[in-house]
């Protein structure tokens, strides 16, 4: 099935820009919505036919799978989920997969946001993670959710000494002084690892200069790959790695079916969604090409 | 002394926020101050609100041109509202998390909200598409080596790059295309970036000091003169 | 003296053995674990427990290290360290912490500034604990100065120092050399365009709110443009995400209509708020652009990812686009698809730019001193770092490390 998907969307999509690149030796452009039609095509025709191509992890996100690993169990884990549902696709498949790979070794973790999107999109990866792949765990004990509160990166500058000061209880109500998970737990200097995912404001950005630089604490981000070179100054030094867009999740969801090869019922949505990126990526390329060709013979036609 | 008390205010919180970086003791008021921006913002919020309902409003009143998107504008406004306020049908009754799963808030988020952004961001996929068609023209010798960047780069960022030129030796390693297009985004990119966030913060500082000395008041709406 | 021993030869060998072996092999000065007679193993208290103020901060931590138990080996004697402290609203010692063994130090955050304390160190093992003796007396204090940031304070005086010397010394009708920035040397000309065809302006100042200096900086050059929209008789569209920045940008065209004299013209609707929430803000600007078709559209402030969508649905409608921001990710996408764009601190420099003002003028020249100063330390580092690195030399090395922690924020 999968090569055959590919062979078909190849011709199809093929034969397509085949027949712009030879409009564009006549120098016409190309209108728009044929642009925005190829995309389509090159997008779902692989969701169809389920094309995916295998990964393997680069240094920048093997550092964060690294870390992960090589922490004790009992660890303790803050994930702040960064993004809106608008972001989700490209980063929830990175919450995901570190959220699960912290369930796989043992580590409390503590989710919080500071998007007010967050706490529902934390919720839903407590349901769908953690309650339906590991009903072992205890609310309260090796994980919790304490949501979100307004104030951007002035909801770090208060954390950083003292959570109670901006958290009285967690989403549920419950006082966070009766939770076992925050015995010991003053501020985030407690943590052993912190992890932003999302690509905006407030993000990985302000949890560098309000968390982890001054408060020294491990921080890992996940982010939309647009956002990617903007956070490659503070690697390796401010964040010891990033997983940068779809590809970063992809390869860390790779890594981690490495590890554990019993994981082969595991989502992969990361791997999945490469393949409409690869073959996207080649559409543009493509279009880049007819581009210049029409431009070129535009302007021959021109001269006298 | 209209115009003269917001210039205090702005000198006075400026200068303490800068004061409770370097000096401990000011780090509390600091910290108090962002907490009172955002009480404002938040009271800010019925305004805001206030003058969607109103122009809405004033629209489906007068019945003009559209008058309908103006309804459906409303009605989600509210209907959100009182999902969240009232916690319409959420099991665990009104003094529940808003968001509670099977409550109407958070199934107009999972089934509205959610896939609504999704798709206004998956407009970037197709006009990406359209900007790079019409941007990356090799014009010029700058454009062109912007060109080879871009392809470098589409295809790292793919497995076909590693398919493409996986078989050059691990000595020659940097002219695999993932590793050319980490080291574009990790070398020169960065250093064009890091070139403009300096530049910025400069900038910041400069914009801030002329804010904070009341030298720049052309945001209260007066000349600096 | 003694009875005649009724004990074989070989059981008294034995015996003698058992002696001998006892005495070679003499255990620790303290009990074996036996299971018959039910002693514990107690293992050597921790020694040296020091108690310190943690320099710079508001007096709300102490710093506790101790010299860990000579038990606490790969056996697993020692489990782990209570710290306990007095001090106070009691006298007693209370627990304040633990750690795992190994672990030498502990910073205990959960005190007061001005008040005495005093520590003391549990070695936890199978059978309870063993203390050590008490530490010396610790008064957290407050520091006037945090000395770790001490470098920052330095380079920001400089750096803020030039900006106020050059806002302070400019002299009216010096004339200060500042290049060409052509979105802005074009701004009066989209503002003509828009005269031209009788078609609305449409201004957007980003989707931060008025904690963003960008938005600030936006609003700065919204009073520009007012002011010629006003004098023009133009309809200008202003469509916000955020109510402080709805309020703002009213009060800033009011005075820009008071100020050409045409207060009637005026209107609160020319400022809509539409939302907080990203997509849905862009969603809506997207359909008032392609509805009202605005000639001209400037996008000045902060923008993410919806800065592509915007500025390709204005490519869409023909429009003239003059974008800037300080966010370095949105930026090629606005210099893809826009006509002018202001790169980060152009945006900042806009508004002294625009006013032709000696003293704004100034500022930017003070922006130019702190940008000299980067390029020399980024030079010298550079060269410092490379030549240490490639073949050593102690000056270069020790030049290096200073502009490593010259320019490294401690805390």
């Amino acid at each position: 099935m999968n090569n055959l998907g590919l062979i078909i969307s190849a011709l199809v999509i093929g034969l397509g820009l085949l027949w712009l690149l030879i409009r564009s030796l006549k120098g016409k452009e190309v209108e728009r919505r044929v642009i925005f039609l190829f995309i389509g095509l090159s997008v779902s025709v692989p969701l169809l036919f389920n094309i995916t191509f295998s990964e393997k992890a680069t240094p920048i996100v093997r550092a964060v799978f690294d870390k992960i690993e090589s922490l004790p169990p009992g660890s303790k884990v803050l994930i702040s989920f960064d993004y809106g549902p608008s972001m989700a696709p490209e980063v929830e498949p990175m919450s995901d997969i570190i959220l699960r790979h912290c369930m796989i070794k043992n580590h409390r973790v503590y989710l919080m946001g500071l998007w007010a999107t967050g706490q529902s999109l934390s919720a839903s990866a407590v349901d769908k993670i953690i309650k339906a792949e590991f009903p072992d765990k205890i609310n309260g004990l090796d994980y919790v959710n304490i949501g979100y509160k307004a104030g951007n990166q002035g909801v770090l500058n208060v954390i950083i000494t003292d959570f109670r000061k901006m958290y009285a209880t967690d989403v549920d109500g419950v006082d966070l002084d009766s939770l076992p998970i925050f015995d010991g737990i003053k501020s985030l200097k407690d943590m052993n690892l912190l992890v932003s995912v999302g690509g905006g404001f407030p993000g990985i950005k302000e949890w560098v200069l309000f968390a982890a630089d001054p408060g020294h604490i491990p921080l890992a981000g996940g982010c939309a790959a647009v956002s990617a070179p903007l956070l490659y100054p503070y690697y390796p030094r401010q964040i010891l790695g990033l997983l940068g867009g779809i590809k970063g999740a992809a390869e860390y969801e790779s890594a981690l079916m490495k590890k554990y090869p019993e994981l082969t019922d595991m989502p992969i949505p990361g791997i999945r969604m490469m393949g409409p990126q690869t073959l996207a990526h080649m559409v543009i390329m493509a279009f880049i090409v007819i581009g210049n060709l029409s431009f070129f013979f535009a302007g021959r036609k021109k001269q006298p | 002394m209209k115009r003269q008390i917001p210039i205090i205010i702005t000198f006075i919180v400026g200068t303490v926020l800068i004061l409770s970086v370097f000096f401990p003791p000011f780090e509390r008021l600091g910290e108090d101050f962002s907490i009172y921006f955002d009480i404002i913002a938040v009271f800010a919020f019925f305004l805001g609100g206030g003058n969607l309902i109103r122009i809405h409003g004033d629209k489906i009143f007068k019945r003009r041109k559209d008058w309908g998107f103006s309804l459906v504008t409303i009605l989600g406004f509210f209907i959100m509202l009182a999902a969240g306020l009232l916690k319409l049908w959420n099991p665990g009754g009104i003094a529940a998390d808003v968001a509670a799963t099977g409550s109407l808030f958070q199934l107009m988020y999972d089934w509205i909200f959610n896939p609504l952004g999704a798709t206004m961001y998956a407009l970037l996929a197709f006009y990406v598409a359209s900007a790079s068609y019409r941007a990356f023209r090799a014009k010029n010798v700058e454009a062109t080596i912007l060109l080879v960047a871009a392809f470098v780069i589409l295809l790292g960022r793919t497995p076909l790059g590693m398919y493409v030129t996986g078989w050059i030796p691990e000595s020659f390693s940097i002219l695999q295309i993932p590793n050319m297009a980490i080291w574009i985004m990790t070398s020169p990119n960065l250093a064009g970036q890091r070139a403009i966030m300096i530049g910025i913060a400069l900038g910041v500082v400069s914009m801030s000091l002329r804010l904070i000395l009341g030298v720049e008041r052309t945001y209260l709406g007066v000349d600096n003169e | 003296m003694f009875a005649k021993s009724k004990l074989s030869t070989p059981a008294l060998a034995c015996l003698i053995v058992i002696i001998l072996v006892l005495n070679t092999f003499p255990v620790a000065a303290q009990d074996i674990v036996s299971a018959d007679t039910g002693t514990v193993f107690i293992p050597a208290p921790p020694t040296g427990v020091t108690a310190v103020d943690f320099k710079y901060d508001r007096g709300e931590r102490v710093e506790i290290s101790w010299t860990l138990s000579a038990d606490d080996n790969e056996r697993g004697q020692v489990s782990g360290y209570n710290i306990l402290r007095a001090g106070g609203e009691s006298d007693d010692f209370v627990p304040a912490g633990t750690v795992a063994a190994g672990i030498g130090s502990y910073t205990d955050k959960d005190v007061e500034s001005g008040t005495t304390y005093r520590y003391l160190v549990e070695a936890i093992h199978a059978g309870g604990t063993v203390p050590s003796a008490v530490s010396a007396a610790v008064i957290p204090d407050v520091e006037l100065i945090n000395w770790n940031l001490a470098n920052l304070f330095i380079i920001a005086l400089l750096i803020g120092g030039a900006v106020i010397y050059f806002i302070s010394h400019a002299k009216r009708g010096k004339k200060l050399f500042v290049r060409k920035i052509a979105g802005l040397e074009a701004v009066d000309e989209a503002i003509g365009r828009a005269t031209e065809m009788g078609r609305p302006i449409l201004f957007i100042p980003g989707i931060n709110d008025m904690d963003d200096v960008q938005t600030i900086a936006g609003i700065t050059l919204l009073s520009r443009v007012a002011k010629v929209v006003a004098d023009y008789d133009i309809k200008i569209n202003m469509p916000v995400a955020r109510s402080l920045v709805m309020t703002t940008a009213r009060e800033t065209i009011r005075e820009a209509y008071i100020g050409a004299g045409r207060p009637d013209a005026y209107s609160d609707d020319m400022v809509r708020y539409i939302t907080d929430e990203q997509f849905g803000y862009v969603a809506a600007v997207d359909g008032i652009m392609v509805r009202e078709k605005p000639a001209t559209c400037f996008y000045l402030g902060a923008f993410f990812a919806e800065s592509l969508i915007l500025a390709e649905t204005g490519n869409s409608i023909g429009a003239i686009q003059i974008a800037g921001t300080a966010m370095p990710a949105q930026l090629p996408f606005f210099v893809a698809a826009c006509d002018y764009t202001l790169i980060g601190e152009e945006l900042f420099a806009a508004s002294a730019y625009l006013s032709n003002e000696p003293r704004q003028l100034g500022s930017l020249k003070g922006q130019d001193v702190g940008k000299f100063i980067a390029m020399i330390a980024i030079a010298v580092g550079v060269v410092a770092a490379t030549v240490a690195g490639a073949w050593g030399g102690t000056f270069f090395i020790r030049l290096s490390d200073i502009m490593h922690r010259l320019f490294t924020i401690r805390n």
